[in-house]
């Protein structure tokens, strides 16, 4: 037991690794010390004073999360002096806190009213009616809003935007009481670069900072009877949004997720499981040809808006790499206001094109110019699947008691390669067994299975027609920047890059149901959430998106064949180089 | 050449603010006149310290001290005192109590306790000439250091002097740099930390203005001890003047090469360069100054792992202040056995200490550790001007506590001031008479403190603010008992959950206040009314029947309220009055009172 010491966790023996933490120590003690700032292997800086612990013989109270344990320390977890300094504190955040909780993106999920709760915490100063910070709202981007007003200044997005993207766009502005969280001088967010992965949101413990909110726009649409509502989901909707109603992590939801709509009002249900399989016949076609008549490789695939913000950002020479093809999303979009409205014998005027993401840059990305035609945008509304789940809650809509459905309808049916698309390494993998069937001429393996999994960058090389054809998957900004720099000086010549702005790609998108810090630590979401899509996948019977008939008949009735003309015009896009701090 | 008279101008930031540059122009024109520039050394030296006093002038040999000299008395002090050797009487320095006039400098009471070895060269020498440095024995030290002692031995010898850390909490600098040296890595830093903030404080800025050499001298010291080969100074961008008059030392030194590679031909190397402050307090901290220096955010981080271990982009560092290291060549010159007789058992040396607020001699006093309080004030500082009564002392900056006269007789060092609520901190030291409130006191630290949080801890940024706000509403006249309880409550909160030291000594103005002037905030929450006067909406100036007549106030008042005939006895009209206590201010012989008026007319 060298490498072991013993502490007293209020008064019990129990043997820790040395170099635990006081909250490691006592958590394995089976005592949850509270905690508000801390964010395991995020932020770690101890400042917000919740966990603070009696260490005795020592002067004052000490951050658990912070200090390290020695042999023989007796750690006092909660006694008087503990409660009273933990609750005056929470009782002066209190006081600067603008409470809206019935409007709040976090209204379920809020670890801040939770601590509140627990500690009983009295309202003081908020009774006074004075606030300190001067409130400060930073609504100009596309896609996220910072409320300083309920900021509880943990520091934790400032943490993960610097060590999940690499980009550091948040940081502290001011001092002392007067502090906030912003970029520098509060530009916008997007003069300041950011690629609204969402990694801020998901770190909040509180509804300071969240997806620019769009329920209230469709319940305004619900109650216009001249438009028709057509709604699509994204595949990693599925595996997580059964979470905000009481689900384990890596719940299966498709069903009550259609019935759920369905009970929202909504009759035209699609699935953007359809248009992930129509984008692998786009790109890999696209692949095809560039490998065959000496195009720019490594393609880059052009599934992730948050990528996409990242690489017209930050490696603008690159942008010839990427695929022409549009995210999911848009193809779904382009769809519903041509072929779908023909289908439907509706104007796409008068249409309001819906999607379901797990996605922040989503919403962005539907209101990029290109996106859309005489004057009509081909995605309307973007709600995140936690905005989803409130919408359903605000309803009053028992979610766990309705019976699963399938939606109907043709631009609903997928192939497994679909919802893999959700999962990093998933849009290489459903890629891959397209193209190389097409290119060996026969039939080729399912699962490429060294493309999936957690490492941040992952590479493989397959035979394919008698080229070694290098692959690689790389997820979220950190990871984006460092094989982006080992590539721009090795040798190696890649061929096709899958890139997601997100760790883990979309089950762990910025719009993805929120989980606590403490659950964090226990649990990989990214793991479990990903089991769900590639669960549905091995159950799914064609897993090749070639083989669907939906996909064969959409180019047979209306696009002709990959790539064509009428492809190109709906499905594919451009990209241009844009500047930072540039305002 | 030699010269046979040396006139010492003070080029201290407090006369250089009083011209003391024209001084020494003047000076040149007229002993050029006079054709005396040759026999006559014009000398621009560092501070003096007796800042309340200037611009000074010291003549030598005779060390004569002219005081509060102008330009038109140069052409007198010239002809006079230069040419005939005969002191100008008129601008002898006179002691502040009994008027007496002082031809020797050693001879004032101001400068017969003190005990110069931080501030040894400052006024002594020209800071901006290395000669004038290496000529009082300057990098001798280090001479010594690198040439027969090993580095483990000028750790050890560090240890033994006793020295401890003069820029806050009084950590054992031996102990510190044992530390450093144990940590394994091809790089390490030495830092001087000059980021000094403390209101009132200025001995750093006048070791760096007066004696810069001696900062460089013993970062490479400290270097050689620890094994580092590069040392930063984090300065404040404020003091344009130590940052210049740094560069030349350092730009000298390299010249001479007693910096930069093979220093005495030893083998060793250390350089050294500047980093610029913002101007936050709170980058005295050393984990937020190193911050600073790595281009962040200056916040601190918790420790451990200290400086020693992780410090600078992840190398032992380390971080003392100006003062710490102006002390070091003197202790390797002449021992630690010298230096730790100096003081008292725990701290030995001496401290400097800005002397200032209601006290007759404002300035830079550096003093053996174990002088009493009351030495200091009284004795030195000249005691308190106008015939107010001593109130209280504070001490160690807006995170120090205050004294009271029941503790005068303290001898001062880092425990006893610790022990009695206070710190050392930097060394400012502020006295206050019967004419300051207590509770404006504490509310004028702690708005310094809340405007120099970093932000970043939630007690130090919330709890600050929110006794701020307590304290405001006590001053208003708002207060109510319940407030005490919370401020105090808040108070011990802030002080014991903090991150930082600049959070955990934050509340210690406010509670050595409470402690030990409890009686003066109930005054403003039960009985409405600020005793000393000075909260204006608590405050009701009467003339008592001192009053001799003189009309003093009744010139100050700015709105005409006071009324009287000469050497009859004055009345204030309260309802023109506005509290704002010029009449107190003006009045010799201490005959206007702030006292409650009765209830009814409180309303």
């Amino acid at each position: 037991m060298d490498n072991y010491v013993s502490v007293f966790i209020d008064g019990k023996p129990i043997a820790v690794p040395a170099g635990t933490s006081v909250l490691k120590a006592a958590d394995m003690a089976g005592v949850r010390i509270p905690r508000l700032c801390f964010l395991k292997g995020i932020h770690e800086e101890g400042n917000c004073r919740v966990c603070v612990v009696k260490i005795e013989g020592q002067r004052g109270l000490k951050p658990s999360c912070r200090t390290i344990v020695t042999d023989g320390m007796s750690i006092i977890t909660d006694n008087k002096e503990i409660y009273d300094s933990v609750s005056t504190n929470l009782e002066m955040l209190a006081g600067n806190h603008k409470f809206e909780c019935w409007k709040c993106s976090r209204e379920t999920s809020c670890e801040f009213l939770d601590l509140l709760r627990r500690f009983s915490v009295d309202n003081r100063f908020s009774e006074d009616g004075y606030k300190h910070k001067e409130i400060r709202i930073n609504d100009t981007s596309k896609a996220i809003v910072i409320d300083s007003s309920k900021c509880v200044m943990c520091g934790r997005c400032v943490s993960a935007c610097e060590k999940y993207t690499g980009l550091g766009i948040l940081n502290f502005n001011q001092r002392g009481s007067k502090t906030f969280v912003g970029p520098a001088q509060f530009h916008s967010l997007e003069d300041a670069g950011c690629i609204y992965c969402g990694k801020c949101i998901q770190s909040c413990p509180t509804g300071a900072i969240h997806e620019k909110d769009e329920i209230k726009s469709l319940e305004r649409v619900f109650r216009d009877k001249s438009k028709t509502v057509v709604v699509q989901v994204a595949p990693a909707v599925r595996a997580a949004l059964g979470e905000e109603f009481g689900y384990k992590i890596g719940s299966n939801v498709e069903g009550q997720m259609f019935a759920a709509l369905k009970a929202l009002g909504i009759h035209e249900i699609i699935d953007t499981n359809f248009a992930a399989d129509l984008t692998i016949m786009e790109e890999g076609t696209e692949f095809i040809n560039r490998l065959k008549n000496g195009g720019v490789l490594p393609m880059f695939t052009s599934c992730s808006p948050g990528w996409i913000n990242y690489i017209e950002t930050y490696y603008p020479e690159y942008l010839d790499n990427l695929s022409t093809c549009k995210s999911p999303q848009q193809m779904a979009g382009a769809l519903i206001k041509t072929y779908y409205s023909d289908k439907l014998g509706v104007k796409p005027q008068d249409i309001v094109s819906v999607s379901i993401m797990p996605c922040i840059a989503k919403k962005a990305e539907a209101r990029r110019p290109e996106m859309g035609r005489e004057n009509y945008r081909d995605v309307d509304i973007v709600l995140t699947t936690r905005e989803l789940a409130r919408l359903i809650r605000h309803r009053g809509i028992a979610f766990a008691e309705l019976e699963p459905i399938k939606p109907f309808g043709k631009l609903a049916e997928y192939t497994g390669a679909a919802p893999i698309f959700g999962a990093t390494g998933g849009v290489m993998e459903a890629a891959l067994r397209t193209v190389t069937e097409i290119l060996e001429g026969h039939s080729t393996p399912v699962e490429f299975t060294e493309v999936r999994g957690l490492d941040d960058i992952k590479e493989a090389t397959y035979k394919v027609a008698g080229i070694d054809v290098n692959v690689a998957v790389v997820h979220g900004g950190r990871a984006i920047k460092t094989f982006l720099e080992m590539m721009k000086k090795g040798e190696k010549q890649y061929h096709f890059v899958e890139f997601m702005g997100c760790t883990g790609g979309c089950v762990n998108g910025g719009g993805q149901p929120i989980i606590n810090a403490y659950t964090q630590e226990k649990v990989d979401v990214r793991a479990l959430r990903a089991k769900v899509l590639y669960n549905i996948d091995a159950n799914t019977p064609f897993r090749k998106s070639h083989e669907s008939e939906a996909i064969k008949a959409i180019y047979t009735d209306f696009l002709g064949e990959p790539n064509s003309h009428k492809a190109h015009e709906l499905l594919h896009t451009s990209y241009e180089k844009r500047g930072f701090y540039s305002k | 050449m030699l010269s046979r008279m040396h006139i010492l101008i003070c080029g201290g930031k407090d006369c250089l603010s009083s011209h003391s540059k024209e001084l020494r122009d003047e000076f040149h024109l007229v002993l050029s006149e006079l054709n005396l520039l040759d026999e006559v050394r014009l000398v621009m030296a560092g501070c003096f310290g007796l800042c309340s006093q200037g611009p000074i002038v010291v003549m030598t040999p005779g060390e004569t001290f002219y005081s509060h000299v102008t330009v038109a008395d140069i052409r007198e002090i010239c002809e006079e005192h230069v040419v005939k050797g005969n002191i100008v009487e008129r601008l002898l320095i006179k002691e502040p109590i009994d008027k007496a006039k002082i031809k020797n400098y050693s001879q004032l009471k101001f400068y017969d306790r003190q005990r110069r070895i931080a501030l040894r060269n400052c006024g002594q020498i020209n800071p901006t000439d290395i000669n004038e440095y290496i000529a009082r024995d300057g990098y001798l030290a280090l001479g010594k250091v690198l040439s027969t002692m090993s580095p483990a031995e000028v750790v050890a010898e560090m240890k033994k002097s006793g020295l401890r850390g003069r820029g806050g909490a009084g950590f054992s600098t031996g102990q510190k740099w044992e530390f450093a040296a144990k940590s394994v890595d091809d790089v390490k830093y030495v830092i001087c930390n000059a980021d000094e903030g403390d209101p009132g404080a200025f001995m750093d800025r006048s070791v760096l203005e007066g004696d810069p050499h001696s900062v460089l001298e013993a970062m490479a010291i400290c270097g050689y001890g620890i094994g580092s080969h590069q040392g930063y100074i984090y300065v404040r961008a404020e003091y344009p003047i130590a940052v210049e008059r740094l560069n030349n030392a350092i730009k000298q030194a390299r010249e001479l090469r007693l910096l930069g590679k093979n220093i005495f031909s030893s083998g060793f190397a250390f350089d050294i360069e500047l980093r610029l402050g913002a101007g936050a307090f709170v980058c005295g901290e050393e984990t937020a100054l190193m911050a600073s220096i790595e281009g962040n955010r200056g916040m601190p981080r918790l420790k451990p792992p200290f400086p020693a271990v992780k410090g600078l982009w992840g190398h032992p560092t380390n971080v003392n202040n100006v003062e710490t290291f102006a002390n070091v060549p003197a202790i390797f010159l002449k021992g630690a056995d010298w230096f730790k007789a100096i003081g008292t058992e725990k701290s030995s040396g001496t401290k400097v200490f800005a002397l200032g607020g209601k006290i007759a001699n404002t300035g830079l006093v550096e003093i053996p550790m174990g002088t009493t309080l009351r030495e200091v004030i009284f004795d030195i500082g000249g005691g308190i001007p106008n015939h107010r009564k001593f109130k209280a002392v504070q001490t160690g900056g807006p995170s120090g506590g205050c004294i009271t006269e029941a503790a005068l007789d303290t001898p001062i060092d880092f425990d006893s001031l610790v022990a009695m609520g206070s710190m050392m901190g930097s060394g400012g030291m502020i006295v206050m008479d019967e004419d300051n409130c207590m509770v404006d006191v504490a509310r004028f630290y702690l708005d310094f403190t809340v405007d120099e949080s970093c932000g970043k801890c939630t007690p130090c940024r919330e709890g600050t603010r929110r006794m701020l706000d307590i304290l405001n509403k006590i001053c208003a006249g708002n207060g109510t008992l319940e407030d005490l309880d919370l401020l105090e409550s808040i108070a011990n909160m802030v002080k014991d959950s903090s991150l930082c030291a600049l959070g955990q000594s934050a509340p210690n103005p406010v509670l050595s206040t409470l402690t030990h002037f409890r009686d003066e905030y109930i005054a403003h929450v039960v009985d409405k009314v600020c005793p000393a006067g000075v909260c204006s909406n608590l405050t009701n100036y009467t003339i008592t029947d001192k009053c001799i007549g003189c009309t003093k106030c009744a010139k100050n008042c700015p709105v005409s309220a006071i009324s009287g005939t000469v050497k009859q006895q004055h009345v204030i009209d309260l309802s023109k009055c506005i509290r704002c206590g010029a009449c107190k201010k003006a009045c010799p012989v201490n005959a206007i009172s702030s006292k409650p008026l009765p209830k009814e007319e409180n309303k």
